[in-house]
């Protein structure tokens, strides 16, 4: 530690912290554009300028440590002055600068409300100009379907170079020019590639960048925000729900160290235009093959007709990939009060099963534990797509220290390097027995980390092949006292929630996959599942919240909410209990999906034990206490899952794996309403054609 | 005035053969072995007993510089880098050093590297510089091929040194600008600390001096540190190339010892000034980032370091410009300004934006049409640019400005007064553009 004095205030902070910490440390305020704290210095702004004791000029404080400094002539600490004569004049000359070529175009500008150049021009600025120059112009440029650029307002604090690069791990934006000329561009009009790049409208200061979807839409101050949590992968990032009114006008990031720092992917964010299209807003009814407008009433009354003795083997459930907890639950406990056994969440037929122990189907390192991991192997899984901001943890994992990271499975671009080891579960098992030149890797590493995802376990031989994973894990050990290098990457955000849940079937139960065929039931109840065509044959009962496919197959329609307009629960992938809350109500006669369960088992008869959502909630922890610990993961036992899973038997296939995910913009019903994302699929699948060629 | 037989670049006016043999005859060469024999602490101490201060401008002290290079590696390589990227208007002297006397250049760089520990020197020519780097490889390659370097060579000091040709920035000039461009990167300065003799060249330490501070250590290590050191004034020891342009009857660029004045620089070399010693108006002396000094400032002073910086000004590349009172200052200061717009790299806001600025309303103040406040503004916003940089880019651009308001102002204000005087003159004829 070292002692330092902020504007007379003594400080103890380490040796290593830039003078502008050292000055937040001591409650000094530092105006910043191009220091972010989750890139890297650029110390190109120079609104940071600090006097400090002894330097000839002004330092900047981003990028000065405060080792660097030296102490006074009788050994006092340095002395550095946030508020000095010499300070502010920098400061107001360096905001003279970014000021005259800035235009004066704040009231039809996306960022007026929102903009540290706005903020701290009133805070560090003076209040006239002398600058009588024409202001510089430069061409707006095209970058994508999601960022609009006004790039007279850019201030060249390359915060989205540098994101792009250091981050997202993508050449996309980069600077042409020199001097004045300077301009930021994608080069030739290209659309960005990367499915992190609506952050970087979020990371400029200024109005240059600002997300297209909803530009010139909104404005910060007549937005009602809600914290929430995001369904669109099993990552469960950390959102806030921007509303007016009735209508969710945007999707923004929150700060959750654990999961997605401060990035969200641009499904997440884009998806808000999904949440408007496609809806349904009343229950329907298939009537001589067409599906008309029912009253809940006339939708209930039908569904208890079925289900009136019905053979309980005859009737199942299944669950789709953005359920809550809570819905969950209370189908479960309605169906087991049918005596229904056919009951699944598994809609891509995972061979996953709770009874393995929950360490056998979570993510046993952590998001953030991947920054311990110095060796990472990844089977079937491609995590750019399956989960964006997992990938980018990787990334920044790589980025500390280059490790060795090897992929089995797609060979696709993870934005790191890594070494392609083979297709299929035949590289598996040479890497399990040894014989592959990465097993050294695997050996070698302290804290080996092996991420399965669903492209090896949504498949017949998925248990066996999760075996061998285990076996493999098992085999290099773990050196490190407490790591668990197991990590099972889910798509689905609903997946890991309702398996804590049990839902698979029980004794006699069929599964996903049974229940769908044709003729397998006489009634099913469809929670949301779309992915999966439905045989016929059944009577099909779909509660969900787009005219998807789900809908289509439908004989009865139950709207309902979706994760912005409920308060939900959803368990991620690690195993984190993260709670979503309602910002805006559900469409028309749309209502949260727990209170039509409970509506409609007081209409076949029964009537479940819970009149309320705190009361559902109370049975639920109850049944499963974890489900309390909000934001926490449960502890499970990694040892023990291991031993379980290298137990099963079982003999891998040799087909290679397939992607789990088609198209990373189109994964569920919510993102295939949004015209946006429909856009950036186009973008995304032209851009393969041309790559193919 | 410098004795002939101690000049040290005894082939600048490429008279002779700049080859090796003929280099050799000049003194090239000589007894290279024998000086590394010396030790590398017997250089460091013999190149600080001469008092040599680095060629490249800032005038740092050259055996200090190399001193600060660490003493063992700790794994990383060491290297040097040799800035050759010679931009700063007016100045000449690398060239004539490449072109005509490269073997001593190539000899200092290995008694350089030697010193700091280096087994490999990069020598970063300047874009336009495309004879020079042909001259210089030419000498290179006669090197490797007499075994002088290389990797087993007759001095038995693995030591291997490459050539590479800047793409014509002059920001490349700057030390940490031209190790980014070296690397592949953009040409753009980096945040100072981590210096280069700790984090450089693919972040090893590195060590970047001028062409001449190198070339000139081979007969300082051959004469003697004391000897170089007796030549010129304390603190402002040795020979100097000058470069002088301008309204003097010869320009030309010579070797002559730091200290001599102005009036006799001139008069020796230059064949006097044009017009006569008082049709001089001022000089920039040391390239165009140094503010100029007035006729009856400069005409009798010592042209070194020390006295220049009295003077506000500063020796920098020794490239002196003469003005004599046909100059239009307010024009050339204009185009000085033009320059410094135009090579700003845009990575930091004072210069990015601040050069611009600077650069228009100087183009009005050289047609008269502004106003005498902005004046006082114009000075204002040299110093908003001045030390709030990352490199010394912004600064250069600001001097000149600072010099012409600090001599001339009355000329601009008698300027401004014509052309509002006068609401529609005729255009006057720009230096710029």
């Amino acid at each position: 530690m070292t002692k330092i004095l902020v504007d007379g205030i003594e400080v103890d902070v380490p040796p290593d912290y830039t003078l502008l910490q050292a000055c937040e440390v001591a409650g000094a305020e530092i105006p910043r554009f191009c220091f972010h704290e989750r890139l890297s210095i650029a110390g190109n702004c120079r609104m940071c300028l600090v006097e400090l004791k002894g330097a000839p000029k002004p330092v900047a404080s981003c990028a000065w440590a405060v080792r660097d400094c030296r102490p006074g002539p009788n050994g006092e600490p340095p002395a550095v002055s946030t508020k000095s004569a010499l300070t502010k004049k920098a400061r107001e000359g360096v905001m003279e600068f970014l000021l005259i070529n800035h235009p004066l175009d704040c009231p039809i500008c996306d960022q007026g409300g929102h903009c540290d150049l706005q903020d701290q021009a009133m805070a560090y600025g003076v209040d006239s100009t002398r600058y009588g120059e024409n202001k510089r112009a430069v061409e707006e440029k095209y970058i994508g379907p999601l960022v609009r650029t006004a790039m007279n307002r850019c201030i060249h604090c390359t915060r989205c170079v540098r994101f792009l690069a250091e981050v997202a791990g993508v050449p996309d934006l980069g600077a042409i020019g020199r001097g004045e000329d300077m301009e930021i561009t994608s080069y030739l009009e290209r659309a960005m590639e990367s499915e992190l790049q609506g952050n970087v409208a979020d990371l400029c200061p200024v109005g240059a960048l600002v997300h297209k979807p909803q530009s010139y839409n909104v404005r910060p101050w007549e937005l009602n925000k809600t914290e929430s949590v995001d369904v669109m992968d099993a990552v469960g990032s950390a959102i806030r729900v921007d509303t007016r009114g009735r209508e969710v006008m945007q999707i923004e990031p929150r700060v959750n160290e654990a999961i997605n720092e401060e990035w969200i992917s641009d499904k997440t964010r884009h998806v808000v235009d999904g949440l408007r299209l496609q809806r349904l807003d009343r229950p329907y009814l298939r009537e001589n093959g067409r599906l008309r407008p029912a009253s809940w009433a006339e939708a209930f009354g039908a569904i208890a007709a079925k289900l009136k003795g019905a053979d309980p083997k005859r009737v199942g459930a299944i669950v789709g990939d953005l359920a809550g907890a809570e819905e969950i639950f209370a189908l479960k406990t309605l169906m087991a009060s049918l005596k229904v056994q056919n009951l699944d969440c598994r809609q891509d037929g995972a061979a996953i099963d709770p009874a393995w122990g929950r360490a056998a189907y979570t993510f046993g390192p952590g998001i953030a534990g991947i920054e311990q991991a110095d060796a990472i192997l990844i089977v079937g899984a491609n995590p750019r797509t399956e989960a964006s901001l997992l990938n980018a943890r990787i990334r920044k994992r790589w980025r500390l220290s280059p490790i060795q990271i090897g992929v089995i499975g797609e060979d696709a671009d993870l934005t790191y390097p890594h070494t392609y080891l083979g297709a299929g579960p035949e590289t598996l098992a040479e890497v399990a027995a040894g014989r592959h030149s990465f097993a050294e890797a695997l050996k070698g590493a302290e804290r080996p980390l092996v991420i399965v995802g669903q492209a090896a376990l949504a498949r017949p031989d998925g248990a066996a092949l999760l075996s061998a994973v285990a076996k493999l894990v098992q085999g290099l050990g773990s050196k490190a006292e407490g790591w668990n290098g197991l990590g099972v990457l889910h798509n689905a955000a609903a997946r890991v929630g309702a398996l804590d849940l049990g839902v698979v079937p029980g004794e006699g139960g069929l599964t996903f996959a049974e229940m769908t065929q044709a003729g397998a039931l006489d009634v099913l109840f469809n929670l949301g599942a779309d992915e999966v065509e439905v045989g016929p044959g059944a009577f099909v009962i779909y509660q969900g919240t787009h005219g998807d496919k789900g809908a289509h197959r439908a004989d009865v329609i139950l709207p309902g909410a979706a994760y912005t307009e409920k308060s939900a629960t959803y368990v991620n992938t690690e195993g984190r209990v993260q709670l979503a809350n309602r910002s805006a109500f559900p469409p028309g006669d749309a209502r949260e999906d727990w209170a039509i369960l409970r509506a409609l088992s007081d209409v076949v008869g029964h009537r479940l034990p819970f009149d309320s959502l705190p009361a559902l909630r109370k049975a639920l922890y109850a049944a499963h206490p974890h489900f309390a610990g909000i934001d926490q993961v449960a502890p499970a036992d990694g040892v023990a899952a291991l031993t379980t899973l290298a137990g099963l038997s079982g003999e891998p296939g040799r087909e290679p794996f397939r992607p789990a995910v088609a198209d990373f913009y189109l994964t569920n019903p919510i993102a295939r309403a949004s015209r946006v994302l429909a856009e950036c699929s186009g973008l995304a699948r032209g851009r393969a054609l041309e790559a193919a060629e | 005035m410098l004795a002939d037989q101690d000049r040290i670049f005894t082939n600048l006016y490429g008279l002779h053969s700049p080859g090796l043999e003929a280099a050799k005859k000049r003194g090239a060469w000589d007894g290279t072995k024998f000086l590394l024999q010396q030790g590398r602490d017997w250089i460091i101490e013999e190149m600080k007993k001469s008092g040599l201060r680095g060629r490249g401008g800032a005038g740092f002290p050259t055996g200090l510089k190399w001193s600060f290079m660490p003493k063992k590696s700790d794994g990383r390589p060491h290297y040097l880098v040799v800035n050759a990227d010679e931009s700063e208007p007016g100045t000449c002297k690398d060239r004539e050093i490449m072109r005509h006397d490269p073997h001593l250049l190539i000899e200092g760089c290995m008694l350089a590297c030697f010193a700091m520990g280096a087994h490999a020197c990069y020598i970063y020519i300047r874009g336009e510089y495309v004879a020079e780097k042909h001259a210089l490889q030419r000498a290179v390659d006669e090197a490797y091929e007499a075994r002088l370097v290389g990797q087993s060579n007759v001095h038995d000091y693995p030591f291997d040194i490459y050539v590479h040709h800047g793409a014509g920035a002059y920001i490349c000039g700057e030390e940490t600008a031209l190790i980014e461009s070296l690397e592949g990167k953009k040409g753009m300065p980096r945040l100072k600390p981590p210096f280069p003799a700790n984090m450089g060249l693919y972040g090893c330490p590195t060590t970047v001096n001028n062409v001449e501070s190198i070339a000139v250590a081979g007969t300082i290590l051959r004469r003697g540190g004391a000897w170089f050191a007796g030549l010129g004034r304390p603190g402002n020891t040795g020979t100097k190339l000058f470069c002088i342009s301008g309204h003097v009857n010869k320009p030309c660029n010579v070797e002559e010892e730091l200290g001599i004045t102005f009036r006799e620089l001139i008069d020796r070399h230059c064949g006097g000034m044009r017009g006569g010693w008082d049709n001089l108006l001022c000089s920039i002396p040391g390239g165009s980032s140094v503010p100029l000094v007035p006729a009856a400032e400069i005409i009798d002073a010592p042209m070194d370091f020390d006295t220049l910086k009295n003077l506000k000004s500063g020796l920098g590349t020794a490239a002196v410009m003469v003005f004599d009172k046909s100059t239009d200052m307010v024009a050339t200061i204009a185009r000085i300004a033009y320059f410094y717009k135009h090579e700003s790299c845009g990575q930091c806001t004072p210069c990015r934006e601040g050069t611009g600025w600077m650069w228009r309303v100087m183009l009005r103040m050289a047609e008269g049409r502004a106003q005498k406040r902005e004046i006082d503004m114009l000075l204002d916003v040299t110093k908003q640019i001045e030390g709030h940089t990352i490199c010394a880019l912004g600064d250069a651009a600001a001097w000149p400005i600072q010099g012409l308001i600090r001599h001339f102002r009355p000329e601009i204000e008698k300027r401004i007064d014509r052309y509002t005087a006068n609401p529609h003159p005729t255009p006057v004829p720009m230096a710029a553009e």
